[in-house]
């Protein structure tokens, strides 16, 4: 080992760029199918995106402008390092405004603000197998994929209503693609499911440890499971956000003292941001100077 | 590891590839991603390679973007300075239809869905994207294309195609989620149909 | 007024700053050269090399460096790179008869052609600690022997089965391409190879607590260490240029071949079968579990009903890597409160549905409520 600069573009080389790009296409013909692809073992852990960040790696290009999220925030410290990543091995233009991005990496949420076609998501995901905690073998699980055998899952929800008065799935809710597919929409809470549905963006799955990939085509059918009797239905918050006044948005809750304490502020942080510069404040946030505005 | 092949250094295989392999082939890579991710949307892989015939040159590009030792690859009447070509650009090996992920055939009809690998239930990704080349993008009859990654519907115009199109891509439809994959190429374009795109005479 | 934390790329920063400080230590102790690791820490170099997957015991040593001596944090570092390395070749499959052996012994026979030769091995050592290894006290030279008149002569014990045809023949995956699963995903079920390799790179504690599972019953081969070999091989490669194979290298292996319960029928004569176990340097009792693990794997073959998780492909195979599951269990600790939110809404919701009284609820102003 003589030399650690001489990085390829995107750290992966060109060999296995092509096994995922081909992956990736399999997987955007097939809507919501896992493609099966030799992912390699990544300059970062097993369960930290390296799915996620070999997506990335074999879409982007010298024009794109990435943005990486996890948790909603730019900020949290995993998805800075691995913007940081991106920048030194692909020296592509980063971001964090939701807006300028080309390929979104996120980890846990999609963005408030609409996406749009020019758009890529590129989700990290830990189990990519909606059916995995019911059946945990892959040999009984591709059947039931093969065979449209989705069953077990209905009696899983149906089992939480019994017990529970409803489906007591909150994040990582299984949805179905096209009609066809039961897939795993990352554990993205099931308030952004509907997001996904319809959208004018590329959706792009990647699972490093498991070796899977899979996609959603922009303008595909994407539904939450659910019974007539139990429609399925998201999240709502009682309250605005405490710093942009946003309603409608997923919160985070932040203890602010050992007295009971709670702040609750839009998870999606660029959004909050860019609410605040346009002169938006709520209960705990301060109004931004007019003159401090872009 | 791909068997040991002689390698052909004649000027011909060696010229005509990716002059910058790294980012032509993300920009081919980002064409046809683009192409397949909205059927109906015409694609530009750029003059980045000049195959030899009869690949044209969105073949080429995509044959060097997509191809190598690691994949099955099938080219309808390959002569000898082709084989040559593709072996010395890519690495691939060239094998019978019914071992080709990747194929580039003369038209599409229902006698491709007896050749190629179609994929299985358990994996349907194992199957084969066939790339043709058509005369034009627009001169041909009017197809409604919806479906996955179509807003709605849209329509394209390519030509010759030849008879018995809509009811091959009936057939191979009926197959899902199995099926071939269809990327329409014309000169430096590509124009995608996954199986997942419903096609019909407009 | 609340102010979200930002910095996370500067912390980031100070942290591996301050990694490099704790690794380096008080700087007025002298800092571990690649030879004393790879002299002095063999064992742990071996490990590195075997579960890294690549044979290269400075950069092994420079792993264990940089990593404090965390041997998983270690082997993570050599796969990274790894993966990194281009292909040139496929070597041919290393001939262990032909090894220049420095340790062999065999439980099967009392003695065998080419004799039993301890080497450098810690059993019966009495694990006492010895004041000597306070500080650098000098060692005596190996006592060396004459090499015998069938010196180079040491075949394998299960060779010495298979000409009495008393043991199955070794004849799974011969002239076909290895498969690879760092080239090709894993899929099930998966052929004898694949399962080899897998488990040649697998944790050595998670294959030792499995095979020593078999011995207690879940999954029992009725084993006998046939024979362990440990010494030097030949890497070779075909140039199709030359015509023959070329000698590119010395790697140091350890093999374990166990001689396992018998089977047959009526219509097939009893015999033993084999457990295998293979990998880079003086790792015996790697190769030893991995055997273990190797012939209960193979319970299919044998008509033997899979009962013991030992036995399960597919539970062996998905968690034997432990850059996988150290990934996946640490990654517990990147943050999860989008996911921790929703679930504790949903609690709280159901709570209130069931109305729960039997704590204060806090007079929190951020109080939130679902509603479906």
């Amino acid at each position: 080992m003589t030399s650690t600069t001489a990085y390829n573009f995107a750290y992966l080389d060109e060999q296995t760029k092509r096994m995922i790009r081909r992956a990736i296409l399999k997987a955007v013909a097939i809507p919501g199918y896992q493609v099966p692809f030799a992912s390699r073992e990544m300059p970062m852990p097993y369960g930290w995106g390296t799915g996620g960040v070999q997506v990335t790696a074999a879409i982007i290009g010298p024009d794109d402008v990435l943005k990486v999220i996890d948790q909603g925030s730019d900020d949290t410290t995993n998805a800075v390092s691995i913007r940081a990543f991106f920048a030194r091995v692909a020296n592509v233009a980063v971001t964090t405004k939701t807006g300028e991005a080309t390929i979104v990496q996120t980890r846990h949420r999609i963005p408030e603000a609409p996406l749009s076609e020019g758009q890529t998501m590129v989700y990290q995901v830990p189990i990519p197998e909606p059916l995995r905690f019911l059946e945990p073998r892959e040999t009984e699980t591709r059947i039931m994929h093969a065979l449209e055998e989705y069953g077990l899952m209905h009696v899983k929800l149906y089992e939480d209503i019994a017990q529970h008065g409803h489906i007591a799935t909150t994040y990582a809710y299984p949805v179905k693609v096209e009609g066809r597919y039961v897939m795993d929409p990352s554990p993205i809470p099931k308030f952004d499911n509907p997001k996904m549905d319809d959208s004018p963006a590329l959706q792009l799955f990647g699972a490093g440890r498991e070796q899977r990939i899979y996609a959603i085509p922009p303008y595909t059918s994407v539904e939450s499971l659910d019974f007539e009797d139990h429609p399925f239905a998201v999240q709502r918050f009682s309250q605005p956000c405490g710093l942009c006044g946003a309603t409608g948005v997923y919160l985070d809750e932040i203890v602010t003292d050992d007295r009971g304490g709670r702040l609750h502020a839009c998870s999606d942080t660029d959004y909050c941001e860019e609410r605040r510069a346009a002169g938006h404040f709520g209960a705990d946030g301060a109004p931004v100077p007019a003159e401090a505005r872009p | 590891m791909p068997a040991n092949r002689p390698i052909d250094l004649s000027s011909r295989a060696v010229e005509g590839g990716f002059a910058n392999p790294v980012f032509d082939a993300q920009a081919v890579f980002a064409a046809v991603l683009q192409a397949i991710s909205r059927p109906g949307t015409v694609a530009d892989c750029g003059s980045r390679a000049a195959p030899p015939a009869p690949l044209s040159p969105a073949q080429g590009a995509i044959l060097l973007a997509l191809a190598d030792a690691e994949t099955g690859l099938f080219v309808e009447a390959a002569d000898a300075a082709l084989e040559a070509w593709l072996g010395f650009q890519t690495g691939a090996r060239l094998t019978e239809a019914a071992g080709a992920e990747i194929a580039v055939a003369g038209r599409f009809d229902r006698s491709a869905l007896g050749r190629f690998p179609l994929g299985t239930l358990a994996y349907p990704d194992r199957s084969a994207t066939l790339i043709v080349e058509v005369p034009s993008f627009n001169a041909g009859p009017p197809l409604r294309l919806s479906g996955p990654g179509v807003r709605g519907s849209a329509e394209i115009r390519p030509a010759g195609l030849g008879e018995g199109f809509v009811a091959a891509r009936r057939a191979n439809r009926a197959l899902a989620p199995c099926g071939l994959d269809l990327l329409l190429t014309c000169g430096s374009r590509v124009l995608a149909l996954p199986r997942s795109t419903l096609v019909e005479e407009a | 007024m609340y102010v979200a934390v930002k910095g996370g790329e500067a912390a980031i920063a100070n942290a591996h700053r301050l990694l490099a400080d704790r690794r380096r230590g008080d700087r007025s102790v002298p800092a571990l050269t690649l030879s004393q690791i790879a002299g002095q820490l063999a064992l742990a170099v071996d490990r590195v090399m075997a579960e890294g997957s690549l044979y290269d015991p400075e950069l092994a040593a420079m792993a264990v460096r940089q990593s404090r001596g965390d041997l998983i944090e270690a082997i993570f570092l050599i796969r990274a790179y790894r993966t990194t390395l281009p292909r040139f070749a496929a070597t041919r499959p290393i001939d262990t008869a032909a090894m220049v052996i420095e340790r062999r012994i065999s439980a099967t026979y009392k003695d065998v052609p080419g004799g039993q030769v301890l080497g450098p091995t810690f059993d019966y050592t009495h694990r006492l600690i010895e004041p000597e290894m306070a500080e650098d006290a000098p060692v005596a030279a190996p006592a060396r022997r004459d090499p015998p008149e069938d010196a180079g002569h040491a075949p394998r014990v299960t060779d010495i089965l298979g000409d009495e045809a008393l043991i199955e023949a070794d004849g799974e995956g011969k002239g076909a391409e290895p498969a690879d699963l760092t080239r090709t995903p894993l899929a099930f079920p998966a052929s004898r190879d694949l399962r080899l390799q897998a488990l040649a790179r697998g944790d050595e504690g998670f294959l030792l607590g499995l095979g020593y599972s078999t011995q207690r019953g879940f999954g029992r081969t009725h084993p006998f260490v046939g024979e362990i070999r440990i010494g030097e091989v030949e890497v070779e490669v075909d140039l199709p240029e030359f015509g023959f194979p070329v000698v590119i290298g010395r790697v140091r292996v350890t093999e374990c071949q166990m001689v396992s319960q018998f089977t047959g029928s009526k219509a097939v004569a009893p015999k033993f079968s084999r457990g295998y176990g293979l990998v880079f340097g003086q790792l015996e009792r790697k190769a030893m579990a991995m055997s273990l693990v190797d012939r209960a794997l193979r319970a299919d073959a044998f008509d033997e009903e899979r009962r013991a998780p030992a036995q399960d492909e597919e539970f062996v195979l998905a968690h034997c890597d432990n850059v996988q599951a150290t990934g996946f269990v640490e990654h517990l600790k990147l943050p999860h409160y989008v996911d921790f939110q929703a679930e504790l809404e949903l609690l709280r919701k159901m709570r209130k549905a069931a109305g729960a009284t039997d704590e204060t609820v806090s007079g929190s102003k951020g109080d939130v409520e679902v509603v479906q």
